[in-house]
């Protein structure tokens, strides 16, 4: 009698039953379910999910352009696109199935009291212009919000409108820009390390600055000396992620700050990895001038799929008065926004002008602080002890499997691999990570950081308990196991039990086919 | 703390495993002297409870806008999203899974991006749109910043008439990216003389459709002077929903359409967080900024999709990348997909006939008060008025405190511009009904009296 994997035997009856031909007649396979696109669903164009009442009759007013002929857009009932995208979300993996373990990101829990909170009328139903006196409250948690962020990083001012991490490095960059123009330096080269983030050099080339890319040190740190040497006269600032991208705080982080600070440069600090360090070390005792810190990651705003995301920006004394508008102040009882610069102005400030429509992620921001108040300054710390435990936990598990790059020391929240380990396999790192796939894992970030062969970055968060880091080692030591010595197909083939195999992204790339035609033709089903 | 599996237990047999005695050990390289050893100067953590009673204060302590009447609008609309639109988006295969680099596993997220960039295409009349921006006003900067790369060229007209937070973050991104940016005077009746100022340095042309003002004007004239100076024509939406009824951006020569999707799916956010479209021809789409859903075979021959054409963006291109940006704003975008779904063709024509139907008998029994200009004689659901006996801005304070929210007055927006200063833009949507438009009538007839 065969025995199942909980060590129960199985039933004779489906012992021996014999796995069928994997074709059904439909396509589908149990619960994993086709589905065409929304256009292929209906042909229907007269028929609507909404019910909206007839417009009162009065001749348009449109100055003659009116539209004429079809949108195009498919006529389905509530039920039917309620299914179709209920069905799409089920070929998506998500932190609430499972381990997301992607470096750099930090998928953690998102508490649904924060869903709910950023729900309330009085932040989701209330307009960015609609008079000052009537949204006091929402004014209050903007503030509360900068009040907390201040607290965390040491800083002197916050600017909450960036709408996204890359938007907020554009922010505190252009606040240097506006500084060094203020004082009237032209220095005109960003420093920024090979292993940083690509938003780093891309938002320095996006306002006019060269890139100066400093090297990776032996240690996977940047080196002091390195820095002294690439400073000069003509360098504005220099972008360092600290704890860095291969999952270390940069030990030479204050000696460094002081050495820009004297050439004359500002110290811009990419926050992604802030959530290895909240309520253990604050950038602002570290010299940094500008950060930006990611709302979706650190205080837990969800990922949705790739956004929105929130990027405010801490500054310091030097920046503080370049903030973008718009900014809130204080008028004794009543908050007040400050949208233009006349008014700026008057208040000593040299704003470097406007980075959105309005006043940044209000829904993001309620979800953050939610976020922050449900742990408090103990929890804080906590999440953030726990975060670099878990990650180190994984490192000590899988040292003697998966190769170190820099060698085996404490790394902060994500531990660093290579491909060394892989080596005389002929698997890659791409084959490793879509074989965790099948295990029911999504896999860690690969080949990232550049400055590391077949790179993979595993972030576990906060939010996983011992049991599973333990069933994730498990399976990360069998795979590595199989990989040196087991036949390939595991790898090669993998995933398997997805709803798509590996996807031909050359084609995607050469022959780019970006929106539905109506000659599109539906996947073909078997017959 | 609820959020946080480790037991104390765990975290001692995980620190054995890893051979420190403790938690602090693993934060060496931290320089000792900045290592924290107090808790921050912050509350305790808090039960759920707890937390949930002091936001309800906060949320308590302002006025949003489906408990009054609301005619508040310039780029972000009080519409009304079906409930289904908000039960999936909170689904956590697609709430809680990140960026889908991953295609094997994020078949749904990638599926929904190439039905969004599709609706997009369709209601703007483009050959491609991209997978989202953060906001509308973003996304017209960035279609500023890829005309620029298009053309080779960087002066930039900006329409006098364009939102002016939009014209601020042009500028912005203008001054600091060394583009020039030649900004006309705003023309609230809506005879703005755009083509004159083309000329053959012109890169491109900003326009809003319809316009801050709420005036709609045929774009097709100032799409050919664009396009015979080698120029390009930006058209800037505010108001999508207007396109179910108006003639598309791209049926009129746009080469560059960016617009804020709010309007569908999306609630007000206090102004975020929003979607941003942005639409263009396929022959520019390797200047495109943001990413791109494309579809394409697996490995066992059947239709998949992916994100593609990714030697454009930051983290395969750094500093020759098109753009920094790295997010869109899938979820946002997502809303809206569910939401134009839900709609189909014949709904949100219905929608906008509706929208349009409402500001027109608003329009119309404002313009008989005494006191009050309407300034639009074609407009889609939003007019500009001017207050002709009374200082517009307490007008507005005024309606204010009798629980009307009547329009954002326009000295708001351009401070420095005191000939703007008696306007008071106002928009009304599905949402208003006839009673409110009444009650918004009388009130402003008795303050103005």
């Amino acid at each position: 009698m065969s025995i199942n994997s909980e060590s129960r035997p199985i039933p004779s009856f489906l012992a021996n039953t014999h796995t069928p031909d994997t074709t059904t007649f439909s396509g589908n396979k149990g619960l994993e379910l086709e589905e065409g696109l929304i256009f292929e669903l209906s042909d229907n164009l007269h028929k609507s999910g909404i019910d909206i009442p007839a417009p009162s009759n009065c001749e348009k007013r449109l100055g003659g352009l009116e539209r004429s002929g079809d949108i195009g857009l498919p006529g389905l009932s509530e039920p039917e696109t309620m299914r179709h995208y209920v069905r799409l979300s089920r070929k998506n993996y998500a932190i609430d199935m499972g381990l997301y373990p992607l470096g750099s990101c930090t998928m953690k829990h998102n508490p649904r009291l924060n869903e709910k909170i950023a729900r309330l009328s009085g932040f989701a139903d209330i307009h960015p212009l609609q008079p000052q006196s009537t949204v006091q409250g929402a004014l209050a948690l903007m503030q509360m919000l900068a009040s907390y962020l201040l607290e965390l990083t040491g800083m002197s001012s916050v600017a909450l409108s960036p709408k996204a991490g890359a938007h907020g490095e554009l922010c505190g960059m252009l606040a240097i820009k506006a500084a060094h123009d203020a004082a009237c330096n032209t220095r005109n080269i960003v420093l920024v390390p090979e292993s940083a983030h690509g938003t780093n050099p891309a938002t320095a080339a996006f306002i006019g600055y060269k890139v100066k890319t400093l090297p990776t040190s032996n240690s996977g740190t940047v080196s002091l000396e390195a820095v002294r040497e690439a400073l000069s006269s003509e360098v504005a600032a220099i972008m360092l992620t600290n704890p860095n991208t291969c999952g270390l705080f940069e030990p030479e982080i204050v000696a460094i700050a002081n050495e820009v600070h004297k050439a004359g440069a500002y110290f811009y600090c990419d926050g992604a990895n802030f959530n290895a360090i909240v309520g253990k070390v604050r950038p602002g005792d570290l010299g940094v001038d500008a950060m930006h810190i990611n709302l979706h990651k650190t205080f837990s705003t969800p990922h949705g799929g790739g956004g929105p995301g929130a990027g405010p920006v801490v500054l310091s004394e030097s920046l503080a008065r370049y903030a973008p508008l718009p900014y809130i102040k204080r008028d004794g009882d009543i908050l007040q926004l400050v949208e233009n610069q006349l008014e700026a102005k008057l208040d000593g400030k040299a704003p470097l002008g406007r980075l959105t429509a309005f006043h940044g992620q209000m829904g993001m921001f309620v979800r953050a602080i939610t976020y922050m108040l449900s742990h408090g300054s103990d929890g804080m710390r906590q999440a953030s002890e726990d975060a670099v435990l878990n990650a180190n936990y994984l490192r000590a598990s899988l040292k003697d499997v998966l190769t170190q790059p820099f060698g085996d020391k404490t790394c902060m929240h994500e531990v660093l691999f290579d491909d060394t380990f892989l080596k005389d396999t002929n698997l890659s790192t791409l084959d490793f990570a879509k074989a965790m796939i099948d295990e029911g894992y999504h896999p860690m970030t690969v080949y990232f950081p550049l400055v590391v062969h077949g790179a993979m970055l595993i972030e576990p968060t906060e939010s996983e308990s011992k049991a599973n880091l333990d069933q994730f080692i498990k399976t990360l030591r069998a795979l590595a196991r199989e990989a040196k010595s087991g036949p390939p197909e595991r790898f090669i083939k993998a995933p398997i039990y997805t709803p798509r195999r590996r996807l031909d992204e050359t084609t995607a790339a050469r022959k780019p086919r970006l929106s539905w035609k109506p000659t599109s033709k539906v996947d073909k089903v078997a017959e | 703390m609820r959020y946080l599996p480790l037991t104390s237990q765990d975290r001692n047999a995980m620190l054995e495993r890893i051979g420190v005695n403790d938690v602090s050990e693993l934060f060496a390289d931290v320089p000792p002297d900045k290592y924290l050893r107090d808790l921050v100067n912050l509350p305790l953590a808090k039960s759920e409870f707890e937390v949930q009673q002091e936001m309800n204060s906060f949320a308590g302590a302002s006025m949003p806008a489906n408990s009054l009447p609301s005619f508040v609008g310039c780029g972000i609309y009080h519409h009304h999203v079906p409930a289904t639109v908000d039960h999936l988006i909170q689904r956590s295969e697609f709430l809680t899974s990140y960026t889908p680099y991953q295609p094997e596993i994020s078949q749904g997220t990638l599926q929904a991006l190439f039905e969004f960039q599709t609706q997009v295409t369709m209601l703007t009349g483009m050959e491609i749109a991209n997978a989202s921006m953060y906001d509308g006003s973003t996304a017209s900067a960035e279609a500023v910043l890829m005309a620029n790369r298009i053309t080779k060229r960087n002066k930039v007209i900006v329409s006098g008439n364009l939102h002016p937070h939009y014209r601020e973050l042009i500028k912005t991104l203008a001054h600091y990216s060394g583009a020039k940016c030649a900004t006309l005077v705003p023309n609230p009746i809506g005879h703005e003389e755009l083509i004159q100022e083309i000329d053959d340095d012109t890169s491109c042309i900003v326009v809003q459709f319809p316009d801050f003002y709420g005036h709609i004007r045929d774009l097709a004239p100032i799409a050919s002077a664009a396009h015979s100076a080698g120029a390009l024509l930006v058209v800037v939406v505010t108001e999508i929903i207007a396109l179910g009824l108006l003639q598309s951006p791209g049926s009129m020569g746009a080469d560059i359409v960016a617009a804020e999707g709010q309007s569908i799916g999306n609630g007000l956010n206090f102004g975020g967080p929003h979607v941003g479209l942005l639409a263009a021809h396929l022959r520019h789409v390797r200047h495109m900024p943001g990413r791109i859903c494309g579809e394409t075979l697996d490995a066992e021959g059947r239709r998949g999709f992916v994100l593609t054409l990714s030697t454009r963006e930051q983290h395969i291109r750094r500093e020759k990348a098109t753009s920094n940006i790295c997010t869109n704003s899938g979820l946002c975008a997502l809303a809206f997909t569910i939401h134009l779904s839900l709609l189909g063709q014949c709904g949100l024509k219905r929608l906008s006939e509706v929208n349009h139907a409402n500001a027109i008998t608003l329009a119309d029994s404002m313009a008989e008060i005494e006191g009050v200009e309407v300034l639009n004689r074609a407009f889609f659901n939003e007019f500009t008025i001017r207050i002709t006996n009374k200082d517009a801005n307490d007008v507005v304070e005024t309606l204010a405190k009798r629980r009307i929210l009547c329009g954002v007055p326009v000295s708001r927006l351009e401070p420095d511009k005191p000939e703007l200063s008696d306007l008071i833009i106002v928009a009304a949507t599905e949402t208003n009904t006839a009673i409110e438009c009444e009650t918004y009538v009388d009130h402003l007839k008795d303050v103005l009296q």
